[in-house]
């Protein structure tokens, strides 16, 4: 991607590349790193008629495709109908599903549809492993729905991974489960986001992690990640993708109340640019909030502007520094050459509260969730941008 | 992928060709985003005259004439050499005279 084209690129553009639509915040497994924080549905979720006039924008918008996510989407009983309108209406779907719902009826139900992507999200190559981040028998339950799908001949679906300290000594393992079903392996990011925040610090990867992961990424271009590990760019050719945070310039996120944030990994206040209900609806929300227009001007490289780097990693994930209380002018968390764990370490205890969340158990966060060794969950929400 | 890879045969400008039936155009401030709905790709147009050429090439007997007609010369280089790229990502494809 030429540096002409990325700068045009964060200056915003006329609709979203990458729109990230949340259907519900109801969800029948409780992630420990999910990114919203999902559990219980909320009574304020749009409607099916408020929902099919967001469709209408996108048509009009040409937003080609939409990322549908939760939550559990599937749990919506309007989710088929929901998604049909949408491809009718010319916006593909890409819709993520922990496939606890994926039965061989709903499976054959998706492999007659046009333009719709499915994405199952396991984290880890065999139960022991992602279940102890997405819950008992929820690897099985994800298994199933990837044998209903392949019986269906759904065709090459994808198998959505967030990469964690636990999981990453399995990557071989997850491609070639990935090529059994001939699905497409996609890997996504842990960022310390909704529960995320609980788990982050004990399931990110370490950094010699990160520079194994940026050698096998650099080997197969073929495993899709959402532009998720732009930040390991820094270590030398880049990545695949676009390699630039997206927020508010080329993606954004629609949550089940129809509340538009700057992207998927960022649902707190702060980031909220407005709603779909408001007056002019997502298209005005998306031409003119004051957050996306402030997110779309020239930004400082600030504490990175001395590091050689920067051009190649443009100083990482804005939610990762939100969520992690380091200054978004700085280095991401995860910075391959230790600059995050150094701000870290001078600022510890400045992570914002993400805010309560829709988590079933009701408890005030920084309580450890059920993980005993550490274990993150939920699936990304990126965009998959072709290169 | 290079076209020969991909079954498509090789650019060649004094042909007639069209935008892929299947492919949608948005138009942006650098130029526009094309999206194949069959193949799902998703193609940056890199400047708004090769949008106002892609778009444009059904009304010609040739590429060669679309280009002379709708590109400005000093961006003729960059529409040119882009067309074999979108002929392979096939948001644009042969045009056959019954078609």
């Amino acid at each position: 991607m030429s540096t002409a084209l990325t700068n045009r690129l964060s200056r915003g553009l006329a609709a979203p590349i990458c729109l990230t639509w949340e259907l519900t915040y109801g969800c029948n497994l409780a992630c420990v790193h999910c990114l919203s924080s999902s559990g219980r549905r909320d009574p304020r979720e749009l409607s099916t008629d408020e929902a099919r006039r967001v469709i209408d924008e996108m048509h009009d918008l040409q937003v080609f495709y939409v990322n549908i996510g939760g939550g559990e989407p599937m749990i919506r009983p309007d989710f088929f109908e929901l998604i049909s309108y949408a491809t009718q209406r010319d916006v593909g779907v890409k819709f993520s599903t922990n496939g606890t719902m994926l039965t061989p009826a709903a499976a054959s139900r998706l492999a007659g549809m046009d333009y719709l992507d499915v994405q199952v999200s396991v984290d880890g190559a065999d139960a022991v492993t992602s279940d102890e981040v997405r819950g008992a028998g929820s690897y099985d339950a994800a298994r199933r729905a990837m044998d209903n799908l392949a019986e269906a001949e759904f065709g090459p679906f994808k198998i959505s991974v967030v990469i964690t300290r636990h999981n990453i000594g399995q990557l071989d393992d997850l491609e070639a489960l990935a090529a059994a079903y001939g699905a497409q392996l996609r890997l996504t990011r842990l960022r310390p986001s909704g529960r995320g925040a609980d788990s982050w610090a004990q399931l990110h990867p370490t950094q010699d992690q990160q520079r194994t992961l940026y050698s096998w990424l650099r080997e197969r271009p073929g495993v899709l990640t959402g532009d998720s590990f732009f930040h390991l760019s820094a270590l030398g050719e880049p990545l695949p993708g676009l390699n630039l945070c997206g927020a508010g310039r080329v993606v954004c996120l629609i949550d089940p109340v129809g509340d538009v944030y700057a992207c998927p990994f960022v649902l707190h206040e702060e980031f909220r640019a407005g709603s779909v209900r408001d007056s002019g609806g997502f298209a005005a929300v998306w031409r003119d909030s004051a957050l996306f227009t402030e997110l779309r001007s020239p930004a400082s490289a600030g504490a990175c502007s001395s590091c050689g780097s920067y051009d190649a990693c443009r100083g990482g994930c804005m939610a990762s520094k939100f969520f992690t209380g380091l200054p978004l002018d700085g280095p991401d968390p995860e910075c391959v050459y230790g600059h995050g764990e150094t701000a870290l370490r001078a600022a510890p205890g400045a992570a914002p509260h993400p805010g309560p969340g829709h988590s079933k158990s009701g408890k005030a966060r920084r309580q450890p969730v059920f993980v005993t060794l550490g274990r993150g969950r939920d699936h990304g929400h990126g965009a998959d941008t072709p290169s | 992928m290079p076209a020969e890879q991909a079954g498509v045969a090789a650019f060649r400008p004094d042909l007639a060709y069209e935008k892929h039936p299947r492919v949608a155009i948005r138009h942006e401030e650098f130029g526009g985003l094309a999206y194949h709905y069959g193949n799902r790709r998703l193609v940056f147009l890199k400047s708004p005259a090769l949008v106002d050429v892609v778009e444009a090439l059904a009304d010609f007997p040739t590429a060669t004439e679309a280009l002379a007609a709708r590109v400005p010369a000093a961006q003729a280089q960059a529409c040119s050499a882009a067309l074999p790229r979108l002929l392979a990502a096939e948001v644009i494809r042969v045009r056959f005279p019954e078609s």
